[in-house]
């Protein structure tokens, strides 16, 4: 049965795609974007751009405004207390390093990071090359066979020697949400500060900083189908405190001389130099737009979509699922084919899949494979675009068999 | 530079092919011509990183002229990379940094698979015949 999207019209480039002979299943690496953030660009440049937090001027009390009231609406998606809370980066990754040479001042040699083994790059190297710096002891919590972050063993490995744990919300290879409640909770009671990396988890469904009770939560805007070039750092007030000033320049200062400074608290002391100010404007519309959705209308077609992947899978020969992919996306490899050979058949095809490492070579080298496709959903996506990946699918092993 | 017959019937061969569905089984075939390296030569310092897959490239020079071995265990890459070695067989350094393999892969209706946002592969292959072609 015909599963429409209601919000495919709503994303002018999936039209486009379809022109193109495209079929985009790779929302989990970019999405693609709303009418609603196009309009906010061109509003933006259109009618005057200028710098925020500087000029007395009117385009820049307009520009500041709004890219203030972005804040806020980021504040109000997370659930953040208050708007001051919230810090514009220049991506996930970037969110991630400035934790992990802000916070830098708080370790000393012997002291313990906790991530776990499905960790996206940019959520292990930051850690990974501060535990060299420092001579930490980087553990790694290993996943249970549901390819969740094995509490049992994440229990006695985070302990009083664990000074930061961090871990993503929801695995971008294997689709699964971990168990964030009773992780940081553990945490927490070591007296361990929590990173969450919520890039992928932020994307599925509304999360509330305030009830996860995390340290810090990090998230991208290309990732929520808004501007790249915009990351996300929401913190505690305590947790704040201890991050240091990590990137130095505009408008992060309070007084500056010849040979010293003195810095503003967060957020505008760890926003060094011009920030995207178009990609927030453009990521407060897409939360607009966002908002006005039925969320349980967006969550029921996206589960329903999932289904139907996991179904269509299952039922081909020589499939294997990696782990047990619970939303979004599921990543699989074809017994005796090539991942290679099936990107480039889909590719020839018009499928718009990832295949490779995902960004998380240990993870993939720890389930014994070089690589893996991964097929991933946006709310744009509905069941025509699952039955031409199955097709390519069957017509490109039929080929390679 | 003409080619040689291997490369003629090559192009041949992919400038008649009709569809996505013939052109990966020409590739398929031509992958499966290409002459097998030993155990010996798949050693790191051939490996070519910076592809989704294995892919050994084995250079040698004899009397001034190049002669390449090269595979992959994707099979698709393989006939690729066949459709390279056909190309630059037996030439000499100057010829091999002289010649543009962007537009080898064009003629063949396979321009596509050159573009560096690919990981298959080629690209880095290109890469490092570069390398040996300007270093020698």
């Amino acid at each position: 049965m015909f599963q429409p999207s209601p919000w495919r019209a709503d994303f002018p480039a999936i039209a486009a795609l379809e022109r193109q002979h495209q079929t985009y299943l790779d929302s989990a690496a970019t999405t693609q974007k709303p009418q609603a953030l196009l309009d906010a660009l061109s509003h933006y440049y259109g009618h005057g751009a200028a710098n925020v937090h500087r000029a007395q001027h009117l385009p820049g009390a307009l520009a500041t405004q709004a890219f203030e009231t972005s804040r806020d609406k980021v504040a109000a998606w997370l659930n953040a207390a208050d708007s001051r809370q919230i810090i514009f980066t220049h991506g996930a990754t970037s969110a991630l390093n400035l934790l992990a040479y802000g916070l830098e001042h708080g370790f000393n040699e012997g002291d313990e990071i906790a991530i776990s083994a499905l960790e996206h790059h940019a959520n292990l190297l930051p850690w990974q090359q501060l535990a060299r710096r420092r001579n930490l002891r980087l553990v790694i919590l290993p996943l249970d066979e549901q390819s969740h972050i094995d509490l049992n063993q994440a229990l006695q490995l985070i302990g009083p020697r664990t000074r930061l744990l961090a871990v993503s919300q929801l695995s971008n290879v294997l689709g699964t949400w971990q168990a964030l409640p009773a992780l940081l909770a553990h945490a927490r009671a070591q007296g361990a500060l929590t990173v969450v990396d919520g890039a992928q988890g932020v994307v599925h469904g509304r999360h509330d900083v305030q009830q996860l009770e995390c340290d810090f939560y990090v998230f991208s805007s290309h990732k929520l189908y808004g501007p790249e070039g915009v990351g996300v750092l929401y913190g505690r007030p305590q947790a704040l405190e201890q991050l240091l000033h990590w990137q130095f320049g505009g408008e992060m200062v309070q007084l500056a001389d010849y040979h010293g400074a003195s810095f503003r608290p967060a957020p505008l002391g760890f926003e060094a130099g011009t920030p995207p100010i178009a990609g927030v404007i453009g990521l407060g519309a897409t939360l607009d737009y966002l908002a006005s959705l039925d969320a349980h209308a967006v969550q029921a077609h996206e589960t329903s979509l999932h289904q139907h992947l996991l179904r269509g899978l299952a039922d081909r020969d020589g499939v294997r699922i990696l782990g047990m992919p619970q939303s979004a996306l599921v990543s699989f490899v074809v017994d005796g084919v090539h991942n290679a050979d099936i990107a480039h058949l889909l590719t020839e095809q018009g499928i718009a899949v990832r295949a490779g490492h995902h960004c998380a070579m240990p993870l993939l080298k720890g389930l014994g494979l070089e690589g893996a496709i991964r097929v991933s959903l946006g709310l744009y996506n509905d069941s025509d675009d699952l039955q031409r990946f199955f097709d390519a699918l069957d017509q490109g092993l039929e080929l390679l068999r | 530079m003409s080619l040689s017959s291997e490369a003629s019937q090559a192009l041949q061969a992919f400038q008649q092919a009709r569809g996505w569905e013939q052109r990966a089984r020409l590739l398929m075939q031509w992958g499966d011509r290409l002459a097998p390296l030993d155990e010996r030569e798949k050693t790191e310092d051939n490996r070519v990183h910076g592809c989704e897959s294995l892919v050994w490239l084995v250079a040698n020079q004899q009397g001034g002229q190049w002669q390449f071995k090269a595979t992959s265990d994707a099979r698709l890459l393989k006939g690729l990379l066949a459709l390279l070695l056909v190309r630059v067989q037996g030439l000499n350094s100057a010829e091999l940094a002289k010649l543009e393999l962007g537009a080898w892969f064009t003629e063949l209706g396979l321009e596509r698979q050159l573009s560096p946002s690919r990981s298959n592969g080629l690209h880095a292959v290109l890469q490092r015949m570069a390398q040996l072609a300007s270093a020698a």
